[in-house]
């Protein structure tokens, strides 16, 4: 543990060189292991000369495909982290029985399922799903861009700074203890002196100002740049569970701000807010922070509801079943995902009343979902499936995602929770719907659109290889913690020592090894398709033969992506185009509208990291210092009002010859 | 969600002037203005003037007054109306309320039953009654 | 460019637009969407102050502490500020700068007196030993009050920004939108004030 200085300098704050973890040896190996690949990144960054292509082309992008593509690279690296984190932890848990202590100690085992859960919430299934949507929705509408281009850019270095703030806790000073939430009064200024719910803190805060306003961008494209004729029950379900999600965001997303700030004011100011004494409530954060939980469970799943949707009436060719009872029961969830807080914390004490209530809607909201299963299965059924990847991804969605859902409502009975909470079934059974929905949602939606993102696709043999490992893992990895959870077993335990026990611990560690082979399988799968990509190229833009507006234009697309705004007449606009006879236009290209590139969102974000480090570490003068530059900065940058430019005919009228000719060689 | 929006025009904005929302007529501004003023007023004269015997009926009044004031400053200065950006801020302000609603009334029911069921020492009209 | 701009199929149906298609601006939509957010946050710290705001840990209570007269006179400047940016928008939209800028000019005015008197009330408060972290009735109520407060500081230095840029470039297309914008912010902080006058000073000074 980092011991907490007791004096801080006007300097320096609390920040000293006991704040670098030199006496853990497992941390500097790991700062060795990262340095040394930093190193050698950056090197070749500079061997190669990219640096400025990289800061012209991607950091100060605008492109929302850009912004998507980055957003999805932050959220694979982060998931290489968490994952680091999540082994870490099996292999401890099943080595240290009846006295063996393992080789994590308390404290340092604590610091990491905190990181572990923050990381794959807000910086792995965050980023990806965000990633998704950027890239998406705007092709998904016809659209040339976001409704906020310079807005999106700086909302993801937002988000990259929250990600840099909670790496840097890895190697100066410490991580929070706490837990992924940070309940006080464990996380209170007592029981937590040191700087590890700081860093939870702010990182938190700096990523939640990106995801906010990327939500409120989403929707205002959502709403405001349709393609001519696509009304709102014409809308890919895509676009449908991503505006939902981003009504999710918009409206939580607030109140995890204030839960946290106001933890922070009884932290920095002493406040009495969460605490024991001088009236504070700390279940009152409980409640706030849940009341912005809950959706947040939304917000990761809708979108790969949506994912797998595409992907259904995709593959089995057919119009999914039942569009409309689609739509009305993502906007159903969307309300109710509203009504049920309080069933994380039934234990706490509210009575029957409450309890019951929370229950019920709890329950009520099984049905919308199921509603969903069966529109899916109703859309196979009679089908001509193809099982390419990502069918495969959701034919396993649905078998794991029912029984993820079915522990879901068990624990949603007051009384059966009231023995499981905290226990290993919980961590089971939230593992079984965010792995086997959200996780595999996204994997599927990488196989699906990767040809659409770099123009190859990916190679089928190591995807499956990756894709049994990920599922066979997920059942040996967290199938046993549901029988130690009604065993009893709680979470959070370091050791235990009853051996009886460790055989399931055994079996666990197991499945997490079959995980880690399903993640290197994932990352060999993109190097072969990378080396063999001339081999598996798509000419076509098409090449799963697609229903929706992204497959219309070329693979990759177009920085403008469409020569012409489409006009809709029908649900599966590119179905109903190929049905009847399009044809794509090859002359009378005119000058495109769109956006500059700005470097202001990662200079703002840089500067936001900043600040954070010096309030983490109570450097007052330079986070004062920081954050005046910051509103300095953004005053300046909203004088610059020249913002886009034109695209002239003449380089439109090259690109889309380029794709006559590849259409050519395609056929 | 609206689930009809009418086929979406073909027909392209050319320029950029579509800031169409109101912005109210001296009119409007100066009924608000007024009504904001008595609707202020009167509550302040409530509590001030110890109108009311029983604080509940204060308190009533005084929220009331204060829903009706929201309710004045979203007609005249904010020119709500369910014709503005196709309905869009009307859908999602109606949307925000309720959200508010279920924050608020859920905290409270939450809250006050939890310190009724686990704190039966320290009730909250006890702590209410501050030592002066 | 209507029909005649777009091109037909074989079939005669049109699929695509010959003419850049010019989707309607999203900002006022956008910037009310981030209202609505920012509503969330009142919503929380109002829901902290309800659950919170009569413990007073044996410290002194709104009764104690509230001077309704100041409150009154500070919510008088508040819908001051107000009615005049409701001029200054009048004005704007008869694209009459000078005049808009004095009516924005006086909105400031009334922006700054409602700080500072809401300063005074602070200080006053503070220097009584009544500090944020006396009781968790005075931090919810310094948090929520002082959240609002903040807004209108940001509020006021966003109206001189505005002031210089339309000053500058006079009243096109963008800084109209700016002001809209504004125009919402600052109106959307008088409904907020409207709760704290009611839930805080009003309701939390009957003894």
């Amino acid at each position: 543990m980092t011991p907490a200085p007791t004096s801080e300098s006007v300097l320096f704050g609390k920040l000293s060189l006991a704040a670098l973890p030199l006496h853990e040896p497992i941390l500097v190996a790991t700062f060795a292991v990262v340095a040394l690949g930093g190193v050698a990144i950056l090197g070749a960054l500079t061997y190669y000369r990219v640096w400025g292509y990289l800061w012209r082309e991607w950091i100060t992008s605008i492109d929302h495909k850009k912004i998507g593509i980055m957003y999805i690279i932050l959220a694979l690296v982060m998931l290489l982290r968490g994952f680091s984190d999540a082994i870490m932890m099996r292999l401890q848990q099943a080595i240290a029985f009846a006295g063996a202590e393992g080789y994590l100690p308390p404290h340092h085992y604590d610091q990491i399922f905190t990181a572990h859960g923050v990381i794959m919430i807000f910086f792995v299934a965050m980023p990806f799903i965000t990633g998704f949507m950027n890239y998406l929705v705007p092709l998904q509408i016809g659209a040339r861009d976001v409704a906020f281009p310079f807005l999106n850019n700086f909302s993801f270095w937002m988000t990259v700074g929250g990600a840099v703030l909670t790496m840097i806790s890895l190697f100066v000073g410490e991580y929070a203890a706490t837990g992924w939430l940070a309940y006080p009064p464990l996380s209170g200024l007592a029981s937590s002196p040191g700087v590890g719910v700081d860093y939870y803190i702010w990182s938190l805060q700096v990523a939640g100002v990106g995801t906010l306003l990327s939500g409120v961008n989403l929707i205002a494209t959502i709403v405001k740049m349709r393609a001519p004729g696509m009304t709102m029950m014409r809308l890919p379900v895509f676009t449908w569970t991503a505006l939902c999600s981003n009504i999710l965001i918009v409206a939580s997303f607030p109140v995890l701000t204030a839960a946290l700030a106001l933890l922070s004011l009884d932290r920095y100011l002493g406040t009495a807010f969460f605490t024991n004494d001088f009236g504070g409530s700390a279940m009152m954060y409980v409640n706030l922070i849940w009341i912005w939980g809950h959706p947040e469970v939304y917000i990761l799943v809708l979108p790969a509801f949506g994912i797998f949707s595409e992907v259904v009436a995709t593959y089995c060719g057919k119009r999914l079943f039942g569009y409309a009872s689609m739509v009305y029961a993502t906007v159903v969830i969307t309300i109710l995902s509203y009504l049920v807080w309080l069933h994380h914390f039934f234990t706490m004490g509210s009575g029957a009343s409450v309890n019951s209530f929370f229950g019920i809607t709890t329950m009520i909201i099984s049905i919308p979902t199921g509603a969903k299963i069966f529109n899916w299965l109703f859309t196979m059924y009679r089908g001509r499936i193809r099982f390419e990847l990502p069918m495969m991804w959701t034919v396993a969605f649905m078998l794991t995602f029912v029984i993820g859902g079915m522990t879901g409502v068990l624990l949603a009975v007051p009384p059966a929770d009231f023995v499981l909470h905290n226990s290993l079934f919980l961590v089971a059974h939230f593992h079984n719907v965010i792995i086997g929905g959200v996780l595999f949602g996204l994997f599927a939606g990488i196989a699906y659109w990767f040809p659409k993102v770099t123009g190859f696709k990916l190679d089928v043999f190591w995807g499956k290889v990756s894709f049994w490992c990920w599922v066979v893992g997920f059942y040996f990895a967290f199938m046993p913690l549901y029988v130690l959870g009604l065993m009893g077993v709680t979470r959070r335990m370091n050791r235990f020592e009853d051996p009886s026990l460790q055989i399931w611990f055994v079996i666990a560690a197991f499945g997490a090894v079959l995980i880690a082979f399903g993640i290197g399988a994932f990352l060999l799968q993109l190097f072969v398709s990378f080396r063999k990509r001339e081999q598996l190229k798509d000419l076509t833009g098409d090449p799963w033969n697609g229903r929706t507006l992204e497959w219309s234009t070329s693979s990759p697309p177009p920085a403008y992506n469409f020569a012409f705004t489409p006009v809709v007449h029908d649900l599966d606009p590119w179905w109903d185009m190929k049905r009847r006879g399009y044809v794509r236009p090859t002359e009378g290209f005119i000058p495109i509208h769109m956006p500059k590139n700005t470097g202001a969102g990662v200079v703002l974000a840089g500067l936001s990291v900043v600040c954070g480090f010096g309030l983490i570490w109570h450097i007052w003068w330079l986070a004062g210092a920081a954050f005046v530059t910051i509103v300095v900065s953004a005053i300046v940058h909203t004088f610059n009002y020249a913002r886009d430019f034109h695209i002239p005919a003449s380089e439109v009228t090259e690109t889309e010859n380029g794709r006559t000719r590849m259409l050519a060689a395609g056929v | 969600m609206s689930a009809t929006e009418g086929n979406a025009p073909a027909h392209g904005h050319g320029d950029h002037h579509d800031d169409h929302a109101a912005h109210g007529s001296l009119k409007g501004y100066l009924t608000g203005f007024g009504l904001s003023i008595l609707l202020t007023a009167i509550p302040f004269w409530v509590i001030m003037g110890d109108v009311f015997r029983s604080t509940t009926t204060a308190a009533v009044v005084v929220l009331v007054f204060g829903v009706v004031q929201i309710y004045v400053h979203m007609i005249y200065f904010l020119h709500m109306n369910s014709k503005a950006e196709q309905g869009w801020t009307m859908l999602s302000m109606i949307f925000t309320v309720v959200l508010v609603l279920i924050t608020l009334g859920g905290s409270f029911w939450v809250m006050f039953h939890l310190n009724s069921n686990m704190m039966p020492m320290q009730a909250p009209h006890e702590t209410m009654t501050s030592p002066k | 460019m209507s029909t005649p701009s777009t091109v037909p199929a074989d079939n005669g149906t049109i699929f695509y637009l010959r003419s850049e298609h010019h989707p309607e601006n999203g900002t006022l939509l956008g910037f009310w969407l981030y209202l609505m957010s920012d509503c969330l946050i009142f919503a929380c710290l109002f829901a902290s102050y309800g659950v919170l705001g009569r413990n007073y840990a044996a410290g002194p209570s709104g009764a104690d502490l509230f001077d309704l007269p100041l409150v009154a006179l500070n919510t008088t400047m508040l819908l001051l500020s107000s009615i005049t940016y409701g001029f200054a928008m009048l004005e704007m939209a008869k694209n009459r700068v000078g005049l808009m800028l004095s009516w924005l000019v006086l909105t400031l005015l009334f922006g700054l007196a409602f700080l500072s008197i809401e300063l005074y009330e602070f200080h006053h408060m503070i220097a009584e030993g009544a500090t944020p972290q006396r009781s968790a009735f005075l931090s919810s109520f310094f948090t929520l009050v002082g959240t609002h407060g903040l807004h209108v500081t940001f509020g006021c230095i966003w109206l001189v920004t505005l002031m210089v840029q339309v000053a500058k470039r006079g009243l096109i297309a963008e800084n109209k939108r700016r002001l809209m914008c504004l125009s919402m912010f600052w109106h959307f902080l008088d409904v907020v004030w409207i709760g704290v006058f009611s839930f805080v000073y009003l309701i939390g000074s009957m003894s």
